[in-house]
């Protein structure tokens, strides 16, 4: 079980968190022209790296925050974390 | 009552309590400190068990963890516990323990007739065997197997016992409390650190309980006792024996299990049988010790035949004797402190050393006792059935390829030594790569990846010097990484025997001509042809053949077979062992019993239970109750004996006749506030919301991003900038996580806070043509009328003193309305209305009826929206605005998503008006088409309908619409039916929704 650290409570173990995918995915603009492909590429084509990986996850036992978080996919090592309108 | 095997000193056991205890029905004695082990041992027990595969004779090998042989099933009945480790067990009076893998008895087992057909059953017998035919395997081969092959009987009652989590935080966790866990747990307690000691034995010390070593001017067990105390008296320190730390995990999560209450004579009912402990250390210390490596040689897993480290440890632990005529085979200087332990207590045993010679100090003390030792020769066979009773000796030829002579010696034991293994278990579970040691020929580990440190002879270091240093020096240095205290503290001084150099040799060469059977895994029963076997038909991967052969996959985890077996492959590839690598450690380290991993989480404490304020209510009025969700939600109000159907019947016929109450508590509730919520909801829902005009309601549909339909319900404008949503029970979760992410990731400049008051409101529907009646009575200011209170209509109001929020809403497609009040006013509420309702007939209403009456009405709910469908397939296109953009609009453009075959809803009677269609079967052309029969669709929901005294059902049909009228079959092959069933509008009752509105 990994420990992350929410940055507004601490360090929590991770039964209190969801996952929430790559946080630099971003939903394409309400209202806005997108073609298919750009599209298909944000609901269905999600980059699956081995190694670092800057991501999303929520506090739902928690404070309910959704905030990022930098971890190796495949040591789980957790590097950084941080509010969304931080830099990780 | 004599113990034959028991000595009268050494040993830290109470001969003053006797214990009696059952082991294959037969009583015998033992004493308090004893294992089961070493209870049977000092009555001379050495046959505890069959072996898997080929049902041969089984004794011990070990004397702790490490043991394959001794599994016993414990007690019986619901407390019955398979596979419990004989030499694990503490002896309390009144166990019960038998032999598994045997029938009918451990001396006369009928499956020792699969020895003598061994040559029938090599490695890969099974896979090869029982592939063909396939259909022959469920019926023939899998129950013939299980019954012959399989361990110990898994209990078919309830667990009695009662087992406890347990949660812990620590700077440093030390595993293992030999001299270097002492230390080091000692040297990080002193530098200010939070330490946990865990030691698995009953008593701490490890190695130092059965060692002849000083430190300082002590003995080790005197050290370890004093220092166990000191450790005690910190503040700062939690030391536990009897606990096993089984399992390392991401991020330091170790997780251990606590025996709490098995080794206690009377113990108190409130006690839980075992703890499960997570512990998050911020740093570990792994000091578990090494396993003494067994030899191999033939018929080597005959009763009487086991580790040298264990009888020495029984002698030292228990104070008994293995035999009382030994023979000691070593490759190794250690197996000679068994010897001289022997000979000390009045036993003569003949030492068999692979080595031309040796210089170490225990040899020559051996050969200052005047113990008989025999250089440069191996025990080649060994003679005995139910147990060994003598050892063919022979001296090995000059390139130890076979022996020069063979001579038959008369023994009741043979105790061998093939140097020591490091226990690197916790270490390679928590991502090290091993490396290989050539000085120790065994596996240690390399660069950590998490915060782990192994040290003592877990890291190889095998004497008591560098094991103190080790556990000094890193307890001071993981600690001071926390604490930045600097204090330091010295590695006392010690004394102990110098060991001389072991022979890298473990496995013997069999006599000219002879085929003995040699064992490598001893629980698995995997023998030197058996790994040959493999290598010869082409597997190459350590985890190839160790899946070939099993070797190494049973409980014990190959503790002692794993690097004999990597010996093996490599001698016979001609490869040094690191290129042949070793398979990967896993959790458990030890079994754990299923109850200590579930806990408390069994029964109705499996999950939490959600009820509403008036389930108290429910309960008093024959409610019978089902799962929604984690909510217990009243299914049907049971008059007499009547079934669920003619309940739900009666129940739903009275909506539509008069007025029903329903409680609706359960639907999820969220508050949505502030200056942007309408803009939000506009962009969640698929319908529009700006104009939505304060105290009216709306139903609304959202989607997922890839547009699928994710939820529905209505939302309420309770004032300008404040809404109040409501979603599904089994949604409200997930609606509340999915609108944090828009406001909170995707849109953050939007002004809106949402919160869950799922719970906050108590709610009640209340449904039929005399509702209005009704809602005049329950609020004589208010006025009822269709047009002062039209449909979709939201007012607040006084319900006898309280504050009451009166929605007019429907899910039954009656004229209906939901009324919510403060939760802690839900019973009066609810009482209210039954009664003020009294002479119009009400009667509350379960979930049954309710689906019902939305069945019949053609409402979707989740049986529909069940995340494959799309609003179209729903008939829901009309809720998607073409005026603006919402979550998972531009999904529904995707070419399948415009595709007319889709499947829809529909619904569908049967056609002789009386069969129930079974939820689930498939919609298909022709009943007797050949299989696989093509699928049109599915039945989503079935029910009888109150209004036509039919059954009717919700279905997802391919080209749905253009079906009305036609027949088709519902299969249901689980129930074995097949209905012929007529394709209907799925809006059976009311199509036009003039009630709702009425
Ligand atoms: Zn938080």
């Amino acid at each position: 079980m990994l420990e992350i650290k929410c940055p507004y409570c601490g360090s929590r173990s991770q039964n209190e968190f969801s996952y929430g995918g790559d946080s630099n995915a971003k939903r394409p603009e309400l209202g806005k022209e997108v073609s298919d492909k750009d599209w298909d590429n944000f609901i269905y084509l999600r980059k699956n790296p081995r190694g670092k990986h800057s991501e999303l996850w929520h506090h739902v036992a928690g404070c309910r925050q959704w905030f990022k978080v930098l971890r190796d996919t495949s040591t789980h090592e957790i590097f950084k974390t941080a509010k969304l309108t931080d830099e990780l | 009552m004599t113990q034959k095997y028991r000595l009268d000193k050494e040993g830290y056991i109470n001969r003053e309590k006797s214990i009696s205890f059952k082991f294959n029905g037969k009583k015998y004695f033992g004493y308090q400190g004893d294992t089961l082990a070493s209870a049977l041992l000092a009555n001379g027990i050495h046959l505890v068990g069959r072996s898997f595969k080929y049902h041969r004779p089984r004794g011990f090998i070990g004397a702790k963890e490490d043991e394959p042989n001794a599994k016993v099933q414990l007690y019986k009945g619901a407390k019955t516990e398979p596979n419990a480790v004989a030499t694990e067990i503490e002896l309390v009076e009144g166990l019960v323990a038998k032999s598994q893998n045997c029938w009918p008895s451990v001396s006369f087992d009928f499956g020792a007739i699969n020895n003598f057909l061994s040559r029938f059953f090599p490695a890969g017998f099974y896979y090869k065997t029982f592939m063909w035919p396939k259909s022959f395997w469920y019926r023939i081969y899998e129950p013939i197997i299980r019954k012959t092959a399989g361990l110990g009987v898994a209990p078919l009652k309830p667990d009695p016992d009662r087992y406890e989590h347990k949660f812990e935080h620590c700077d440093v966790l030390v595993v293992g409390s030999g001299p270097s866990g002492l230390g080091s747990a000692l040297a990080a307690a002193k530098n200010g650190a939070r330490v946990i000691l865990a030691e698995d034995k009953s008593k701490f010390g490890g190695s130092l309980l059965t060692d002849q070593v000083t430190i300082g001017n002590k003995t080790g067990k005197e050290w370890a006792d004093e220092t166990v105390e000191q450790l005690k008296s910190l503040p700062n320190v939690v030391i536990k024996n009897r606990s096993q730390v089984f399992g390392y995990y991401d991020h330091n999560m170790m997780v251990m299990f606590e025996r709490t209450k098995d080794h206690i004579e009377s113990p108190n009912k409130y006690i839980p049988r075992q703890k499960l402990w997570y512990i998050r250390a911020k740093e570990v210390l792994v000091s578990t010790g090494s396993i003494e490596r067994p030899l191999i040689f033939g018929n080597n897993d005959r009763p009487g035949i086991l580790l040298a480290s264990a009888a020495k440890e029984y002698i030292k632990k228990y104070g008994v004797l293995v035999g009382k005529k030994p023979v000691i085979f070593t490759n190794n200087d250690s197996a000679y402190d068994t010897a001289i332990e022997f000979k000390k207590n009045g036993i003569s045993p003949l030492v068999v050393d692979i080595r031309k010679n040796s210089e170490g100090a225990a040899v020559k003390e051996a050969r200052g006792l005047g113990i008989n030792i025999k250089f440069s020769h191996a025990v080649a066979n060994t003679k005995g059935y139910l147990k060994v009773n003598s050892a063919i000796v022979g001296k090995l030829n000059n390139d130890k390829s076979g022996y020069e002579s063979l001579e038959n010696i008369p023994c009741d034991c043979i105790c061998v030594s093939g140097n020591w293994t490091p226990t690197v278990h916790l270490a390679s579970q928590s991502g090290n790569k091993l490396k290989f040691d050539e000085i120790i020929s065994a596996f240690i580990p390399n660069q950590s990846r998490q915060n782990e440190t192994t040290i003592g002879s877990a890291n190889g270091s095998f004497t008591l010097k560098k094991s103190l240093e080790d556990g000094f020096n890193k307890g001071f240095e993981v600690s001071n990484k926390l604490t930045k205290k600097n204090i330091k503290s010295d590695p006392p001084t010690s004394n102990e025997k110098s060991y001389d150099n072991y022979e890298k040799f473990w496995c013997m060469p069999l006599p000219e001509n002879k085929q003995y059977k040699r064992c490598v895994d001893f629980q698995n029963d995997v023998y030197v042809s058996d790994i040959e076997l493999a290598i010869r038909e082409g597997f190459r991967s350590i985890e190839h053949v160790k899946r070939y052969t099993t070797l190494g996959m049973a409980t014990d985890q190959g503790k002692t077979s794993n690097l004999n077996g990597l010996q093996l492959v490599s001698n016979i590839e001609n490869k040094i062992v690191p290129e042949v690598g070793h398979t990967t450690f896993r959790p458990p380290y030890t079994p754990v019993t299923i109850g200590t991993i579930v806990g408390r989480e069994v029964g109705k404490h499996y999950r939490p239970t959600r009820k509403s304020p008036m389930h108290s209510w429910h309960e008093k009025n024959n409610a019978v109750f089902v799962d929604a969700g984690l909510w217990l939600r009243p299914r049907y109000y049971k008059q007499g004996n009547e079934t669920l159907q003619q309940a739900a019947k009666r129940e739903g016929a009275n909506v539509r006749k008069n007025v029903g109450i329903c409680d609706v508590t359960s639907l999820g509730k969220i508050d949505i506030k502030g200056p942007d919520s309408a803009e939000f909801l506009n962009r969640i829902y698929t319908n529009a919301w700006m104009k939505l005009p304060v105290g009216k309601a709306r139903y609304g549909v959202m989607l997922r991003e890839d547009g699928m339909v994710f939820d529905d319900g209505t939302t309420t404008r309770i004032s300008e900038n404040h809404f109040h949503m409501t979603t599904t029970t089994a949604q409200a979760v997930n609606v509340l996580a999915h609108l944090e992410y828009y406001l909170q990731v995707v849109w953050p400049e939007l002004d809106v806070n949402v919160l869950s008051t799922t719970e906050q409101w108590a709610g009640a529907a209340v449904a039929g043509p005399k509702s209005r009646e009704l809602l005049k009575k329950l609020f004589p200011e208010m006025d009822v009328s269709s047009e002062g209170f039209p449909f979709m209509g939201f007012k607040e109001e006084n319900l006898s003193g309280i504050p009451a929020r009166v929605f007019r809403i429907s899910f039954s497609g009656e004229l209906a309305y939901e009324i919510n009040v403060e939760s802690n006013h839900g019973v009066f509420m609810w009482e209210k209305i039954m009664s003020l309702g009294k002479n119009m007939g009400i009667q509350p209403y379960g979930t049954e009826a309710l689906s019902t009456l939305r069945i019949e009405m053609g409402h979707v709910a989740g049986s529909e929206i069940d995340g494959r469908t799309i609003p179209s397939d729903l008939s829901l296109e009309g809720m998607l605005s073409k005026k603006k953009d919402f979550v998972g609009k531009r999904s529904l453009n995707r070419e399948a998503f415009l595709n007319p075959d889709r499947e829809k809803v529909v619904g569908v009677i049967p056609v002789d008006k009386k069969t129930m269609i079974p939820e689930g079967s498939h919609l298909v052309k022709d009943k007797n088409a050949a299989l696989p029969n093509p699928k049109l669709g599915h039945i989503s929901a079935s029910c009888w309908s109150v209004e036509y005294n039919n059954p009717f059902s919700l279905a997802i049909l391919k080209e749905g619409k253009k079906r009305i009228g036609e027949k088709l079959y519902a299969l249901s092959p689980l129930k074995n039916k097949s209905i012929e069933v007529e394709v209907v509008s799925s809006h059976y009752v009311d199509p036009k929704g003039e009630r709702v509105r009425s």
